[in-house]
C-alpha cells in the first residue's frame, strides 16, 4: 500500500467508515467491501494491523494476521493511515468525520460507522513511574515491533494480565534479561483461570509456549512493584510480595493492569456505555443507529473475539441479514472465556495506596496526588488541578485515577485528539455540511 | 505492499539526523525506536522540566513527541524512520 499524500479540504465518501486498523476493524473492513460496500478505514498507525497485529513494512507477522491483512488488501477498502478522527458529525443521510490525515484536513462521510477503536493499558500511578524507562508492558511489546532492541537490558514486567506473558516471552528472545515477571493477581486466582482454559486448549498451549522462552526467569504471582528509583532515568525498582520487599536493578521496567476500551469517538457520537465499554446488541449495533461497534471498544476480549464481531459486523453492515450462527457461537464462546480473564486480573486494593502526595498521577499536567486526592469527581479534579487537561486529554491518567478514586470519566468533547488549528479551521471542517465550526467550538469551550 | 509473514533477515540501513547529529537506523523502524536503539532516553520535557520517554508506544500518552521536518508534536511511536528525516528531540512542545 503506498502512502497517499492528502490535499487539505479533502473529501472522501464512502458506505460504511471504519475506525481502528486493528483485527476487528480489518475483518469488518474486509467483510463489508467484500459484500460491495464502498469501504474506508482510518487509522493512527501507518500500516493496518492495529497494535496486536503491529508489524515492520516488510516484516514478520503471525499467518493469521498475515492472511486477515492480504484479505483486507484484496477487498478494495481504502486504508487512510497516520490518521485520527477528531471530530464527527451526525447528518441526515450519515456522518461526517473529520479527519487529521499527517496534518491535513480529510472528511471522510460515509452511511454507517463501524467503531474499531481497540483498548489501551490501564497504569495505575506509583512514585517513579515517569522516568525515563519505565513503559507500559504493551508500550514495550509496540517498540519492540517497531523495531526497538532491547538486546542486554535488565527489565522487570510487573502489573496483571495474560499480555505479560506474550510480552516476557518476546522480549527474552530479542535478548532482553527478563529478571522478574511479576503478576499481582493472587496464586489462587492465576491457578483457577489456568484450570478454567482446559476447555480452551489452544490458549493453554500458547501460555505454556510463551513461558518457555523466559523459563530462566522467575515469574511471581501475588507480586507487585511499588515504586521506580533512579536520577533522570531508571535504575532500580522496589518489588514486594506483601510480606517481603526487595529492590531489582533494571534497566526498563514494563508496567500495566490491563486494559481499557477506547471510547471517546463512541461518546462523542452519542453511542451508550456500560462499565466503560460501548453496548452493543447481537449485530454489533450501538445505540445510535448505523453506527456499530466490535472488538476491544465493546469490552476487553482478545484479537479471536474482535476477529469475529468484525465479520458480524462487515457481513451485516447495510443490510438485513443476520449474522451466520456460526459466527454468534464463537463469540459467544470467547466472550464467556474473556469474563473469566477480566475477573481473574482485576488489580489488587493494595495498589491503591501506591501514590504518595508527590506523586504525578496526571502526567502532561504535572499533577500530583496531593491535588486531587480530595476532589469528588473527574471533573473537579480537571478543573481544579487540570488533572487530565493535556495533551492525551486525560487517556492516561483518568483510568488510573477512576481506579483509585472510584470516580466516572468525564465526557468528551472534540476535538478529541489534538490536532493543528490548520485542520480545525480548513473549509471542510467549517463547510455548510458539517455542524462543526471553529467558532462555535471556541464559543462551547468558554459556556 | 507488505511482504506479510515474510522474515527478511538483515534489514537495510538509512540516513536520519537526529539533533543536528547524523545517525545510521534500520530502515523502516519508527523514529520511537530509532532512538530507544541509538541510547536516547529523555524526550521532551515535561511542563514542570521532568525528563520523559515513551509510556504506551502507541499514540496515546504523548510522551515520544518530537519535531519532524520542522513539523512539532509528532509521535515518534507511530512515524517510519525515512532517509534524510531530522528529528529534534529536544524541543519543549510545551
Amino acid at each position: 500500500m503506498t502512502p497517499h499524500a492528502y490535499a487539505d479540504d479533502e473529501i472522501v465518501a464512502a458506505d460504511v467508515a471504519v475506525i481502528g486498523a486493528g483485527p476487528g476493524g480489518i475483518a469488518s473492513a474486509a467483510c463489508a467491501a467484500e459484500r460491495g460496500q464502498r469501504v474506508v478505514v482510518i487509522d493512527r498507525g501507518s500500516l493496518p494491523g492495529g497494535q496486536i497485529w503491529r508489524h515492520l513494512r516488510d516484516g514478520a507477522i503471525p499467518r493469521v494476521a498475515a492472511q486477515w491483512i492480504s484479505r483486507f488488501e484484496r477487498s478494495g477498502a481504502r486504508f487512510i493511515g497516520t490518521a485520527s478522527v477528531v471530530d464527527a458529525h451526525g447528518e441526515t443521510r450519515g456522518f461526517d468525520l473529520l479527519v487529521d490525515a499527517s496534518g491535513h484536513a480529510v472528511s471522510v462521510r460515509a452511511r454507517d460507522i463501524i467503531l474499531a477503536t481497540g483498548a489501551r493499558e490501564l497504569f495505575i500511578p506509583f512514585e517513579g513511574w515517569t522516568l525515563p524507562g519505565v513503559m507500559g508492558i504493551g508500550g514495550a511489546q509496540a517498540l519492540l515491533k517497531s523495531g526497538a532492541s532491547f538486546t542486554g537490558k535488565r527489565v522487570v514486567i510487573a502489573g496483571s494480565g495474560p499480555l505479560m506473558l506474550p510480552v516476557a516471552a518476546s522480549l527474552a528472545r530479542s535478548g532482553a534479561r527478563v529478571v522478574l515477571v511479576a503478576e499481582q493477581a493472587s496464586r489462587v486466582a492465576v491457578a483457577r483461570f489456568a484450570a478454567a482454559l482446559w476447555r480452551s486448549p489452544s490458549m493453554l498451549a500458547q501460555a505454556a509456549k510463551y513461558r518457555a522462552r523466559f523459563l530462566s526467569s522467575p515469574y511471581s504471582t501475588g507480586t507487585w512493584v511499588t515504586a521506580a528509583h533512579g536520577f533522570g532515568r531508571l535504575e532500580s525498582v522496589t518489588v514486594t510480595d506483601g510480606k517481603r520487599t526487595w529492590r531489582e536493578v533494571v534497566d526498563v521496567l514494563c508496567t500495566g493492569y490491563g486494559l481499557i476500551p477506547n471510547v471517546e469517538l463512541a461518546q462523542l457520537l452519542g453511542c451508550e456505555t456500560r462499565d466503560g465499554a460501548v453496548i452493543v446488541d447481537e449485530r454489533q449495533r450501538t445505540s445510535i443507529a448505523s453506527v456499530l461497534a466490535v472488538g476491544e471498544a465493546t469490552g476487553i476480549g482478545g484479537a479471536p473475539l474482535a476477529l469475529v464481531e468484525g465479520e458480524i459486523a462487515g457481513s451485516t453492515v447495510g443490510v438485513q441479514t443476520s449474522p451466520s450462527s456460526s459466527l454468534t457461537r464463537r463469540r459467544s464462546v470467547l466472550k464467556s472465556a474473556a469474563r473469566s480473564m477480566l475477573d481473574t486480573f482485576t488489580p489488587r486494593a493494595e495498589l491503591r495506596a501506591l501514590p504518595t502526595i508527590d506523586t504525578i498521577v496526571c502526567r502532561c499536567e504535572d499533577v500530583k496526588y496531593g491535588a486531587v486526592q480530595h476532589a469528588i469527581c473527574a471533573r473537579q479534579a480537571k478543573l481544579y488541578a487540570r488533572a487530565g487537561m493535556g495533551s492525551c486529554q486525560g487517556r492516561t491518567c483518568m483510568p488510573g485515577l477512576d481506579f483509585l478514586f472510584a470516580w466516572q470519566a468525564d465526557s468528551v468533547r472534540p476535538p478529541i485528539e489534538p490536532t493543528p488549528v490548520s485542520v480545525l479551521a480548513s473549509d471542510i471542517a467549517n463547510s455548510a455540511s458539517s455542524a462543526y465550526s471553529i467558532n462555535s467550538s471556541v464559543g462551547e469551550a468558554y459556556q | 505492499m507488505p511482504q506479510t509473514g515474510v522474515r527478511t533477515g538483515v534489514r537495510s540501513e538509512l540516513n536520519i539526523l537526529v539533533d543536528d547529529r547524523p545517525v545510521r537506523v534500520a530502515a523502516g523502524i519508527s523514529v520511537a525506536s530509532a532512538l530507544f536503539n541509538l541510547g536516547v532516553t529523555s524526550y521532551a520535557q515535561s511542563v514542570t522540566g521532568e525528563p520523559r520517554a515513551p509510556l504506551c508506544g502507541m499514540g496515546v500518552c504523548f510522551e515520544c513527541r518530537v519535531t519532524i521536518d520542522s513539523r512539532p508534536h509528532q509521535r515518534a511511536c507511530l512515524i517510519p524512520v525515512v532517509e534524510g528525516m531530522h528529528v529534534i528531540t529536544a524541543s519543549n512542545p510545551g
